[in-house]
Parts: structure tokens; sequence; C-alpha cells
């Protein structure tokens, strides 16, 4: 689950090159220049506008049952056949963009937060309260994410909010030991021995010294968490802990439907699959993107 | 080295010590009590009562918390809600249904991420490297379960092969997910020895380049990978719920699944617990290989 250091390696070619060109363009510009980034975007763009005007997009009401259409094929009425209670696929895949790109997200910000507060702890002073915060840190992460989760989700009961705040905690140690190790690269630097001995107090020193200057490690922190927040509510509404039937949901519908591939039923499941294919590699290679320009 | 190995293992123990701590408080939030949850909405209240003391979740949570570890302790991790009986057979063979589940994954995977991994780095920016780096992160990224639906759909579905699902199917997802990560951590150990001064005196002192780098590089290069294999083993447990969710394979992935679906919490805590230990024990014998394997640590770490 960590991100390994295989750019790094490639990058001194690169600066040769990129200092041959005159003036180094903008990082943002580097950006645009990329195709896998864009191809990234595009795709992310989708489901974002799925998300906000799906029910307006859809053909059909997605909850809408019509039990003499129910397992009917892929034809002109419904592009992707409709499912065992014989509602619309398409329009499921549609409106099943919403709930993920709410609670991942979401969760994603709650443990971007909460971990940059326990990483600059962690980092700044350091001593037995980094050894405590460490050794708990690797408790949590002894388990699987997916572990972690339904033991919690199961004492609490699922819902969003469950989701959210289950999935924030899980992250905050991940993020908390990169933001610490960053931290920690910080603490040579002389402008913070010389913001000691101004006499600052270590909250000013850390948010105000410290922090804008880890931020492009949080912002990469950040997107690479995001895949694995939607890999994660992904695959908790698939275990049914997260978010639940009949609201359209691509993890959720695909676990309502396998049981019917034995009968040929391909179609109830494969377009929800594409459908978290296509977004988990659409945000990793805008991720990709991202940590390339801000390595080089 | 002895007294590296015997600080590894101290800091393991108070790992497991905090991870017992976790597992079982998570497990005791819950609202409503275990009698009802295992009687269900319509038993008396007196016959509740009478199976809350029986299974002793009527006592403070201090005292229930040291009676179960004091129970691990002696090798008895509880005793099933649903099933009435001790929990240890259902974990152990379980565990060893996934065991075999994973071990055929790791048998695939290793080779491969480690082949896949040089390769892409004997050829960096080329794109073979490309084809490898991005194939491998966007097959690292797709949920298990995805990746398992549309393999049945192609083999199951499409080409009737059903009796792939037994073993075949259900470990590819599995392999899919892991190449990425084996084959970065092998690219990345690759290109920083064939970068390295021992790499380039071994070139210049006339030895053939198949055996420079397999003498010389291969060795070098494998050790953080071997640390990130370790690491994945954790993961790989997670992948496992959900690989035997989706293919009704009895390991303990699924016992863990359904042990949270009926409440069987005295399960659902030996089957974490029981996934943290294995993932601890793994990343020991990780950091053990790593220091016998590497000279430099062995001799570093003493102090």
């Amino acid at each position: 689950m960590t991100a390994p250091p295989a750019e790094a390696a490639a990058t001194p070619g690169q600066i040769a090159v990129a200092h041959g060109v005159a003036a180094p363009p903008a990082p943002w510009r580097l950006l645009l220049r990329k195709p896998t980034f864009l191809i990234g975007v595009a795709i992310l763009l989708f489901w974002i506008a799925c998300a906000i005007f799906g029910q307006a997009i859809a053909p059909h009401d997605p909850l809408a049952q019509s039990l003499l259409a129910k397992n009917s094929a892929p034809s002109g009425a419904h592009w992707f056949g409709t499912d065992s209670l014989g509602r619309d696929v398409l329009s499921r895949v549609i409106v099943g963009a919403r709930d993920i790109l709410l609670i991942a997200p979401l969760a994603t910000l709650l443990g971007t937060v909460l971990g940059t507060v326990v990483g600059l702890i962690m980092g700044y002073i350091g001593g037995i309260v980094d050894t405590v915060l460490g050794r708990i840190v690797e408790a949590v992460l002894a388990l699987p994410v997916v572990v972690v989760a339904f033991l919690f989700i199961v004492a609490v009961g699922p819902s969003s909010v469950t989701l959210i705040v289950v999935i924030g905690f899980i992250f905050t140690p991940l993020i908390a030991r990169t933001v610490r190790t960053a931290v920690l690269v910080e603490s040579q630097q002389d402008y913070l021995a010389s913001a000691r001995l101004l006499g600052e107090r270590p909250g000013y020193i850390m948010l105000a010294e410290i922090l804008p200057n880890v931020l492009p490690v949080i912002v990469v922190e950040f997107t690479v968490r995001l895949g694995y927040a939607i890999f994660a509510v992904a695959t908790l509404s698939f275990l049914g802990f997260g978010v639940q039937q009949p609201t359209p949901d691509w993890g959720g519908d695909i676990a309502a439907n396998y049981g019917l591939l034995g009968a040929g039923y391909w179609w109830e499941v494969l377009f929800a699959a594409m459908a978290i294919a296509s977004l988990v590699m659409a945000l990793n290679l805008v991720t990709d993107g991202i940590e390339q320009v801000i390595s080089s | 080295m002895t007294r590296y190995l015997l600080r590894r293992l101290g800091l393991a123990v108070i790992t497991l010590w905090i991870l017992s701590v976790i597992v079982f408080f998570a497990g005791q939030v819950l609202p409503g009590d275990p009698g009802r949850a295992v009687l269900g909405p319509f038993a008396s209240r007196s016959a509740v009562q009478a199976l809350d003391h029986q299974l002793g979740v009527d006592r403070p949570l201090v005292v229930q918390y040291f009676s179960w570890v004091g129970g691990l302790l002696h090798g008895n991790f509880g005793t099933s809600y649903t099933f009435r009986s001790p929990v240890e057979p259902f974990i152990a063979t379980a565990l060893a249904n996934s065991a075999k589940l994973a071990i055929l994954a790791l048998v695939v995977i290793i080779p491969l991420g480690i082949a896949g991994g040089v390769l892409a780095a004997l050829y960096a920016g080329r794109p073979v490297d490309r084809a490898i780096s991005l194939g491998g992160l966007a097959a690292s990224t797709v949920p298990e379960f995805v990746s398992g639906v549309v393999l049945i759909i192609i083999f199951s579905v499409g080409l009737k092969l059903t009796q792939l699902n037994h073993l075949v199917l259900p470990v590819i997802p599995l392999v899919l997910i892991l190449f990425g990560y084996i084959a970065r951590m092998a690219r990345a150990g690759t290109i920083e020895a064939l970068d390295s001064d021992y790499a380039r005196t071994a070139t210049l002192k006339g030895l053939p380049r198949s055996i420079v780098i397999r003498r010389h590089i291969l060795r070098n290069a494998l050790l953080p990978t071997i640390t990130v294999i370790a690491t994945q083993t954790g993961y790989l447990i997670g992948g496992l719920v959900v690989v035997e969710q989706l293919f009704n394979y009895q390991g303990i992935g699924r016992l863990i699944w359904s042990a949270a679906n009926g409440k069987d919490f005295p399960m659902l805590e030996a089957g974490v617990l029981t996934v943290g230990i294995v993932y601890m024990v793994a990343t020991l014998i990780a950091d053990v290989l790593y220091t016998v394997l590497n000279p430099r640590l062995r001799v570093g770490v003493s102090s």
C-alpha cells in the first residue's frame, strides 16, 4: 500500500531534457500535454456529470420494476438490458455513480485532515508521542482495510455516514505516516530553527511554517487515497456493508445479480463492473500524471 | 543480530496487544445484546438474559476483555454464538483452505512480478516498460470482485468452462492486483542496482552482461521486493475476503464475512485476530530475511 519510489529513478534523464529547452513551463501546462492524464480527466468528468445529472440523463427510472421484462437481454428499449427485477441496467449504472462519488471523496477528505494533524504532531513533537502513535498506527495497518472496515461497520450498522467515517479513520494512520516522513525531512531545514529561535509557538510552526511546505505531499497522498477509497467503497458495497439496495450502486448491483451469471445474464453485472473499472483506472491516470509532474 | 531479533519480536508482541484491544472493543460497541442477536426478536426476555449470562456478556467489558485474552493465551479463542461450539476448528479449516489459495497466488505472482519488473527496468523508458508499468498499475487498481466477475463472464458464461471456478479463477484476481506492486518494486530495485558503482565495475572488468545481471544486479534488486511481498500478504487476505465471497470458497475471508453478517462476534474477533497474527508473522519473517540477506543491515542494526 506504500507508494513505491519507482518513478524517482527514471526522472534524472527527463530533468536533463527539460533543462535543454528554454524556460520550464508551468506544472499544470505539463499536465495538459500528457494524453494519459487528459483521458483520465475526461472519463472522470463523464462520471461526475452522471453523478450530478444522473436522474435527468437516465432513460428510465432506476428503481422502477417491471416483472414482465425481467432479465431481458440488451435491446433497443433497454440498451444494457434489465436486471432480475426488470429494472433498466443503463439507468442504474448512470445513477449508480452518485453515491460512490460522494462517499469516497468525503471519506478521503476526512482521512487526509485527520492524518495531516496526527502526522504533523508525530513528526514535529516526536519523542514518546511519536512512539505511542506509531505503535497504534502499525496495529491498525496490520489488518487489511476491508477487514477493519467491516469490523466497525458491523458494530455500528451500515450507512453512508458510517462508510465515510470508517474509511476516513482507516486512512488516517496511512496518511499520518506519509505526512510524518515529510515533516521529518522539513525539520532539518534552517527556517524551522529560526522560527524556533524567534520563539514561535509549536502550533503556529506546524500550521504556518511546516504545513505549506508539505502540502504537495498531502495533495499527492489525497489523490492516491481517493483511488483506494473508491476501491474500498465499491468492495464494501459488494460485500453488503456499503450502499444498501434498492439504491442504485455498482458494487451492490453486482452483488445482487452475480448469482444469476450461471443462467447467462451477463449484462446485469458486466456494465457495472466496467463502470467501476473505468472510474478507478481514470483516477489512477490522473494521479499518475500529477505525481510525475510534482516529482519532476 | 540476536538483540535486533529480540527487539523486533518485542515490538510485534506490543503491536499484537494493541490489535487485540482494537478488535475486542470494536466488537463490543455493538448496539443491542448478543443473546438477542442469537435468539432473534421473538425470544422471551428471560431466555435472552439466560443466554447472555451463559455467554458471559453480562459482565463488565474490562472483565470480559481479560477473560478473552486469558483464553487466547491458553489457545482458547472463544465460543461461536452461531454454532455454540469452540471457534478454533472452524478457524483452522478455513485458514487451511485460504492458505491453499494464497500460496497458489504467491507461487504464480512472485516469479511473474519479479520477471516483469526486471524486464521493465532493463528496457526502462521504452514501450515494453510503459506497457508493463501502466498495465500493472491499471490491473492493481481494479477491485478483485470486478475482475473476478469479468473472468466468470468470460470463462463460465462465454466459454462454458465452469470447472475452472474452484481454484484457477479465484487466483487470477489476486494475481492481477499484486502483479503491479511487485513488478514496481522489482523495477525500482533493478534500476537502482543498474546505476550502482559495483554494476559499472563488473561491466568494466569485462563480465558478460548476463552474468552482471544475474550475479550483481538481481541479488540486490530483489531485497526490497521481499519486503513488499510480505506487506502484500496482509493485503492478500483482504483480497481473499472478496474472492472467497464471489467464488463461494470456504476460507477465512468467507468465515469472517459470515460471522460479521450473523453478528457472531467471538468468531469475528478470532478470525480478525488470526488475520492480524498471520500478517504480523509474515512481516516479521520479511524483516528477518531482509536483514539476513543484506550484510550492511546485519552490522547496522545492532546499534
